[in-house]
């Protein structure tokens, strides 16, 4: 990028600090479908072993049942539930759904399409996702 | 294609995928956990062909949007014309190559070649 | 970190003091850019504006620094203070609610020197929108009468017509911040302000004209646009209620 560009870069567009939780969720987005999509080449790997027979999916089935393992799909899956509920919120979003209504302006001009309703979706998104994981949690140590 | 058909198929993907993974996802919970993963288990999931299929269309679409989803940020990190073409390429590839290799263990391990 | 001290010696007895620190940066002959510091008097009404042209005025003349209207109507004196993108003469020191303010040129634009930095790519993007209205009769007769809009017609647009190029918005974008390419929430916010008024008829050209790699899809609904626009147009709304048209939530 040419220096006279001036641009943020990488360092600016992931900064969540600045502009409130709508920045955040944009972040956490981004961060949760990279992760999944590389659980998801992994994951395709794995099961690949089958094709090795019964000594080869055991082999490899015991790398992920361990605590290790365990924690990791805890995060897989609060990064799954995250990644649906913001990206429905997302979707609806770009749809023009729940942004508000063009209007007259006033000052100190609150921007309607940053509402409550989407700032619910996002803690919900969150919230979704601890409640998942800890129930993932309990199901994989709970056996 | 148009960005607006990539991005059209991008939300479709999404979406079919959630409640497609959401059966993947309750099948093993209805199974209990370990042994749905286990070996005569997975097996006979395989073998059950609307099983399968749903695996194949889980993994076609989740291949499609996520990489899709890297290309997105991929072009958006850095911008030039034969830059954009090798990661649209590369992720085309990516995507195809993925599917290939998914649907080997599908294909093969429905047939009964394990 | 170069380091002056203040000279005022006609003080008010309200006037409180900060430090105001610029990043000063000439491309032409400047390797980085380095923060001065300023000791600055200031009132409870006195804007980041007025302090940095009491630096010009009484420390050092050779401060860039674009400006005009001095009342948020011109949108020239956007800049990063304190972090966020804001109009210099829209943001009072004491609503910063710091003992140290500082200012920075608007980030995703290139540096002319020190605080003024370049629209060209803004003003392109902008105009590469359309910004008119676009009819196959643009020529009024004589005997014809003004175009007629009701009130609600009008509310449809009335809120990205009151846009003033300031920047910010592209500054605060996350997107802008990585890709030099993205036509930018401005431009977008703009192209929704034309395709939403009942007298315009170029809705196709525009929609086709923002729906490419680096067009309307490099969105992400992240909003901060919307959080620095100093003028309430809320850039987000436009560009999420113009891409419900390509969805074909709206018709």
């Amino acid at each position: 990028m040419p220096q006279d560009e001036h641009r943020e870069g990488i360092g600016g567009m992931i900064n969540p600090t600045r502009y409130g939780i709508e920045r955040v969720a944009y972040l956490l987005m981004r961060l949760s479908g990279l992760g999944l999509l590389a659980y998801f080449v992994a994951h395709i790997y794995e099961t690949s072993n089958i094709l090795r027979g019964q000594v080869g999916w055991n082999e490899f089935l015991e790398l992920t049942q361990t605590t290790g393992g365990h924690i990791f799909l805890a995060i897989v899956i609060a990064m799954c539930v995250f990644h649906t509920v913001n990206g429905i919120r997302v979707m609806l979003g770009h749809g023009g759904v729940g942004v508000g209504k063009p209007a007259r302006p006033d000052y100190p001009y609150d921007p309607a399409s940053q509402n409550y309703r989407h700032k619910i979706g996002i803690y919900s998104s969150i919230v979704l996702a601890a409640v998942a994981t800890m129930y993932g949690l309990a199901v994989m140590f709970g056996e | 294609m148009r960005e607006s058909t990539i991005m059209k198929i991008h939300y479709g993907t999404a979406l079919a995928a959630v409640a497609l993974v959401a059966v993947h996802i309750l099948m093993r919970l209805t199974q209990g956990f370990a042994e749905s993963l286990e070996y005569e288990s997975v097996l006979a999931n395989y073998k059950f062909i609307p099983y399968a299929i749903m695996l194949e269309l889980i993994l076609i679409l989740l291949a499609v949007h996520g990489f899709n989803g890297l290309r997105v940020i991929l072009i958006e990190l850095k911008q030039g014309r034969i830059y954009e073409k090798a990661v649209s390429y590369g992720c085309l590839a990516a995507m195809i190559g993925l599917i290939a290799y998914g649907s080997r263990t599908i294909i093969m391990t429905n047939m009964g070649l394990v | 970190m170069a380091q002056v001290s203040s000279i005022s010696n006609e003080q008010s007895p309200t006037a409180k003091s900060i430090t105001l620190k610029i990043l000063r940066y000439n491309p032409k002959h400047d390797e980085s850019s380095q923060f001065m510091e300023f000791d600055v008097q200031y009132e409870k009404w006195t804007t980041v504006l007025d302090v940095i042209l009491d630096v010009k005025k009484y420390f050092d003349h050779s401060v860039a620094v674009r400006y005009s209207c001095r009342q948020a109507t011109c949108g020239s004196c956007g800049m990063i203070i304190n972090g966020k993108p804001k109009l210099a003469c829209f943001t009072k020191i004491s609503e910063l609610n710091s003992n140290v303010v500082t200012v920075e040129p608007m980030k995703n634009f290139p540096v002319i020197r020190d605080l003024a930095v370049k629209f060209e790519k803004l003003f392109d993007s902008h105009q590469k929108i359309k910004p008119y209205l676009i009819r196959d009769d643009t020529e009024l007769v004589s005997d014809e009468k003004e175009f007629l809009q009701t009130p609600k017609e009008v509310e449809q647009y009335i809120q990205f017509a009151n846009c003033i190029k300031c920047g910010l918005c592209n500054s605060a974008c996350p997107t802008m911040a990585t890709d030099s390419s993205f036509v930018g929430p401005q431009a977008l916010a703009q192209a929704y302000r034309y395709v939403a008024d009942s007298r315009d008829k170029g809705k196709d050209s525009r929609l086709k004209m923002i729906d490419d790699s680096h067009g309307i899809w490099r969105c992400h609904f992240a909003g901060s646009c919307s959080q620095v626009c100093p003028k309430g147009v809320d850039p987000a709304m436009g560009i999420q209620l113009l891409r419900g048209y390509m969805l074909g939530f709206s018709s």
